[in-house]
């Protein structure tokens, strides 16, 4: 793998090949990513790169009248630039307010980032002002959210409402602004772009409203976008289609992207790397064949055992014995223990963290760790 | 993550008849309300000084305090140990005033809503249940008569027609039930979607107990909250009348009036406005903080207008 | 959009006869000529007063030719002045309750608007407490409180301001505030209701997520969306604000319509009455027009229903 000079922002256009994703995520082998050296400026030859992103032991509760909620509790993980990682996590898991907490679009009354680190090309992103972070959202780091209907400003233009982070972050004047949200417009496929521009959210189909989500997020080549829950307020036939619109963005721009669901199976076909998260840490994490196929995580292995359409017709469903637990009476071990089909005392005392299982594999199970337990392989195929 | 179970075991009517009980049930989500209303410390205590204040007026007409008799040789006398509220130019009582001004005050808004309660309550309810071309017909007609400046008809009448207390109620009330009538509807339609109504025609019950045990009850929380807050409106209303010299004739008097009368002799006697002033504002107060204690108490169990 | 607008004028059309014809015959079934008030007239003028007004025909006959002579825009001779004609008289008098309350509307929204949008930034703190109580004040002490005692404090006391009339520039102050005081308060109030529904919405989410900072999230995001109570209040609001103006010009002294409109009552100056009631009616149903169209304009939803 060559060295490829560096030029800020047209770094991305410049590494199609060197960055190929393959299509088929799933075939990627784990040691191939360690073998693309990400060139930065002043560092010529590098195999332990610099992450693009790096969060390190986040922790964001809520403050409410029920008690301390702790939504996130001593997350972390890297992602470098281009790659792809997968949150999966169920509702309440801590997944979206993890992402929104790296761009503090968390209300801090109730919320409050109690610690952690989210490094940024060098910065540390929790602890900037709300001055600086105004200059990486939407500029560097942009997020596209659950429900497009929603997530548009009734009132306002489609154009106005793209060119916007142009205006804001790049001061472009207003018709060179409109020329490259036309042009953002027709490339997620819109069609009739300049017409429909002067339109209003409400006169875009679900689907349609997504992709101006992402020409809306992507038109100041931010280097990192966070896509929740995307497709989830979409219909099937639209998921698909979103997501290969993402895909497709992400190839050609080279933007990292989280990809945060509850769905695995949307999960599965796009990103490189995966996250499990339940209870607001981060329990599992891998390439994502390694995560479906070798789970090394009761829960993980439990979710993937329920996933509906892999099971056997006629038989009752499987689901996870229990209920999620209550974040703000989170005890001592394992948040998973109650649930858990392998749980010993040992489990529900102590800290836990997460350690390296496999290649490039970890998993927080304290018995996973100490080989005492050796989760199936899933057959899933 | 998609493992959802759904029971499919139940059957039609089993189920109607569950959400018919659920919702008769739902009564006790009256005690919710009530006891989220108690919580509401500024309500309460609203609540305790009207009641207060409902006490001094009418208790004071059970007493039979002397509002009338005059004193002319002493004429308008500032606050003092015997009056505490000061004398008048014809030498009564302000503190007396105040209290029978109260009285009808406050009458004339319980009474003036109860009339508008009435009327748009059953208004907004038979157009809201019955939809169609008879709802659009009577919101058109309610439509219509929004755009009348009624303030402008209130006056004629009042000129016209002499100054007639029972007047001044009917008037009012009739001016007010619009509002009534459109927020009732609006409940009832919104209501009428909900599946327990669905449930109730399931099993056969007839028209009017649905109207009556069913919707009514749902209904009434935004009617006593608009009713709360319309209670305050009339009595500006009637204030306004007064203060035109068109509301209540001597020897009645209402804040209104004796607002009017402090208002004329402010350089001189300023406590004549002051005290009526502060008097009626505090029990506007009471009832605004009183309405919205209530709308907050009722509404995360119906959406907001 | 000119369709509704024709719509609402033909509605409007029947309204006002209606109104006009209610308003007449209150005024004749009460006893009591305009002139009764008077001295007693010598029999052949007071004869040759009731030919001049068509007081002698039939009421039915007396109505068609006052609506006659308003159709080609003549409201009439004064019944009490009738030298002066009533359309003469509200032109005198309208403009100046027409600046009454445009100063009002226009402090009514400022102020309102401006406490409102700060209250909703920072809910449940001294940001909100404190301009919200004062709002809660000006709902609840009337306008008949308020004024005297603006009176009794800036003009007497003080002197800063005269205590009535309308001849400087300064008499405007007072009563304007007087008048705009209450809409500010429930301005405020629904100001801040809903610019703090807007402000938890997901796209105040997103736009802050693309960066925007505040003041750009609320001006230029927030502000479409949260005023529209606001305007949906304004519109039967300003014909109260009109009627209001009755106990202001009253308070103060001022010689606007609302006064005229008093007196006319009590001297039975019939043709005064009646022209001053279709004068109000006429505009109040405008300015509800207007204020219709203002909300469907801000709705880009409700904008393309016509269609």
């Amino acid at each position: 793998m060559s060295v490829i000079s560096d030029q800020k922002s047209e770094v991305r256009s410049q590494k199609p090949e060197a960055r190929s994703q393959k299509p088929e995520a799933r075939s990627q082998k784990p040691e191939a990513r360690s073998q693309k050296p990400e060139a930065r400026r002043q560092k010529p030859r590098n195999t332990n790169p610099v992450p693009l992103l790096s969060v390190q032991n986040l922790r964001t509760s809520f403050h409410t009248r029920n008690g301390i909620v702790r939504a996130v509790d001593g997350v972390s993980f890297d992602i470098e630039k281009g790659q792809t990682l997968g949150i999966v996590g169920e509702s309440g898991s801590g997944k979206s307010v993890t992402c929104y907490s790296l761009l503090g679009l968390i209300p801090q009354p109730p919320g409050k980032i109690e610690e952690g680190k989210a490094l940024f090309d060098g910065r540390d992103l929790l602890a900037m002002s709300e001055k600086e972070l105004r200059t990486v959202r939407g500029k560097r780091v942009s997020m596209i959210f659950q429900d497009p209907m929603t997530s548009l400003n009734p009132f306002m233009r489609i154009q106005d409402q793209i060119t916007e982070p142009l205006i804001i972050h790049d001061g472009i004047d207003k018709e060179t602004a409109t020329k490259r949200a036309i042009q953002a417009l027709e490339e997620v496929g819109v069609p009739d772009a300049p017409r429909r521009i002067r339109q209003y959210p409400h006169e875009f189909s679900g689907g349609m409203r997504q992709r101006v989500m992402i020409a809306m997020a992507l038109i100041t080549n931010p280097e990192l976008l966070i896509a929740d829950e995307p497709t989830t307020a979409l219909d099937v036939t639209v998921q698909a289609q979103v997501l290969e619109l993402i895909k497709e963005m992400q190839r050609k721009h080279g933007t990292a992207v989280i990809l945060i669901s509850h769905d695995l199976g949307v999960v599965a076909g796009f990103v490189d790397k995966v996250n499990v998260m339940y209870a607001g840490r981060v329990v599992e994490s891998g390439p994502t064949r390694e995560v479906y196929y070798h789970s090394k995580h009761p829960y993980n292995e439990a979710l993937q055992r329920s996933i509906p359409a892999l099971q056997t017709k006629g038989q009752e469903l499987y689901t996870i014995p229990g209920a999620p637990p209550d974040l703000a009476r989170l005890g001592a071990g394992c948040a998973f223990a109650p649930r858990c089909a392998y749980v010993q005392d040992a489990c529900r005392s102590g800290e836990l963290a997460l350690k390296g299982v496999a290649e490039n594999h970890e998993s927080a199970c304290r018995r996973v760790q100490d080989k005492e337990i050796q989760l199936s392989v899933n057959s899933n195929q | 993550m998609s493992s959802e179970m759904t029971d499919p075991n139940t059957t039609a009517p089993a189920s109607a008849a569950s959400l018919l009980e659920q919702a008769e049930k739902g009564q006790s989500l009256w005690e919710d309300s009530w006891h989220r209303l108690a919580k509401n410390k500024l309500a309460v205590a609203s609540g305790v000084m009207l009641a207060v204040i409902a006490l001094f007026c009418f208790g004071s007409w059970v007493i039979g305090l002397d509002t009338t008799t005059q004193n002319l040789d002493m004429g308008a006398q500032p606050p003092s140990l015997k009056h505490w509220m000061g004398t008048d130019v014809l030498g009564r009582d302000v503190f007396a005033r105040v209290l029978f001004g109260g009285r009808i005050s406050l009458m004339v808004g319980l009474l003036a809503t109860a009339v508008a309660m009435c009327i748009g309550v059953v208004y907004g309810t038979v157009s809201g249940y019955f939809g169609g071309k008879i709802d659009a017909l009577m919101m058109r007609f309610v439509d219509i008569l929004y755009t009348i400046p009624f303030i402008i008809f209130v006056i004629l009448l009042m000129v016209f027609f002499g100054r007639n207390i029972w007047l001044i109620f009917i008037a009012i009330g009739a001016v007010e039930w619009l509002t009534m009538a459109r927020i009732v509807r609006g409940q009832v339609l919104s209501i009428k979607k909900e599946e327990f109504v669905e449930a109730a025609r399931a099993l056969g019950l007839p028209q009017t107990r649905i109207i009556f045990r069913h919707m009514i009850p749902n209904v009434i929380g935004p009617v006593i909250v608009y009713a709360t807050l319309t209670v305050p409106a009339v009595m500006i209303f009637e204030a306004v009348l007064s203060f035109l010299g068109l509301g209540v004739q001597a020897p009645d008097t209402s804040w209104g009036v004796l607002i009017n009368e402090g208002a004329s002799a402010i350089e001189e006697y300023p406590w004549l406005l002051i005290f009526p002033g502060i008097a009626m504002s505090l029990t506007l107060f009471c009832l605004n903080f009183l309405g919205d204690g209530l709308r907050d108490a009722l509404d995360v169990r119906r959406s907001k207008d | 959009m000119f369709r509704f607008i024709a719509i609402r004028i033909a509605q409007a059309i029947p309204v006002l006869l209606i109104i006009s014809v209610v308003t007449f015959a209150m005024i004749k079934s009460v006893p009591g000529g305009p002139f009764d008030k008077e001295k007693k007239v010598p029999e052949e003028v007071e004869r040759a007063l009731n030919e001049y007004y068509h007081l002698d025909e039939p009421f039915v006959n007396q109505y068609f030719i006052w609506l006659g002579n308003v159709m080609k825009g003549d409201l009439g001779p004064s019944t009490k002045y009738p030298n002066r004609s009533v359309n003469e008289i509200i032109g005198a008098a309208f403009p100046i309750s027409l600046q009454l309350g445009v100063m009002g509307i226009g402090i009514a929204l400022t102020l309102g608007l401006l406490a409102g949008v700060v209250a909703s930034m920072r809910p449940n703190t001294a940001q909100d407490y404190i301009p919200m109580s004062f709002a809660m004040i000006g709902i609840c002490v009337p306008r008949f409180v308020i004024g005297p005692l603006f009176m009794l404090m800036f003009a007497i006391q003080w002197e800063w301001f005269n205590a009535s009339g309308w001849f400087f520039w300064s008499d405007r102050v007072l009563p304007a505030l007087t008048l705009g005081i209450f809409y500010a308060a429930y301005v405020a109030r629904l100001t801040r209701g809903g610019m703090m529904e807007v402000l938890g919405q997901d796209y105040i989410r997103t736009a802050r997520a693309k960066g925007a900072g505040e003041a750009r999230v609320i001006l230029r995001h927030a502000l479409r969306g949260g005023i529209r109570p606001v305007v949906s209040y304004f519109g039967p609001a300003m014909a109260n604000l009109l009627a209001g103006s009755f106990i202001v010009e009253k308070i103060f002294a001022i010689p606007g319509l609302g006064t005229f409109f008093i007196t006319s009552i009590s001297n039975r100056d019939q043709t005064m009455i009646l022209g001053t009631v279709l004068f109000y009616s006429v505009l109040i149903i405008t300015l509800n027009l207007i204020a219709d169209i203002v909300l469907i304009w801000l709705n880009p939803k409700l904008r393309f229903d016509e269609q």
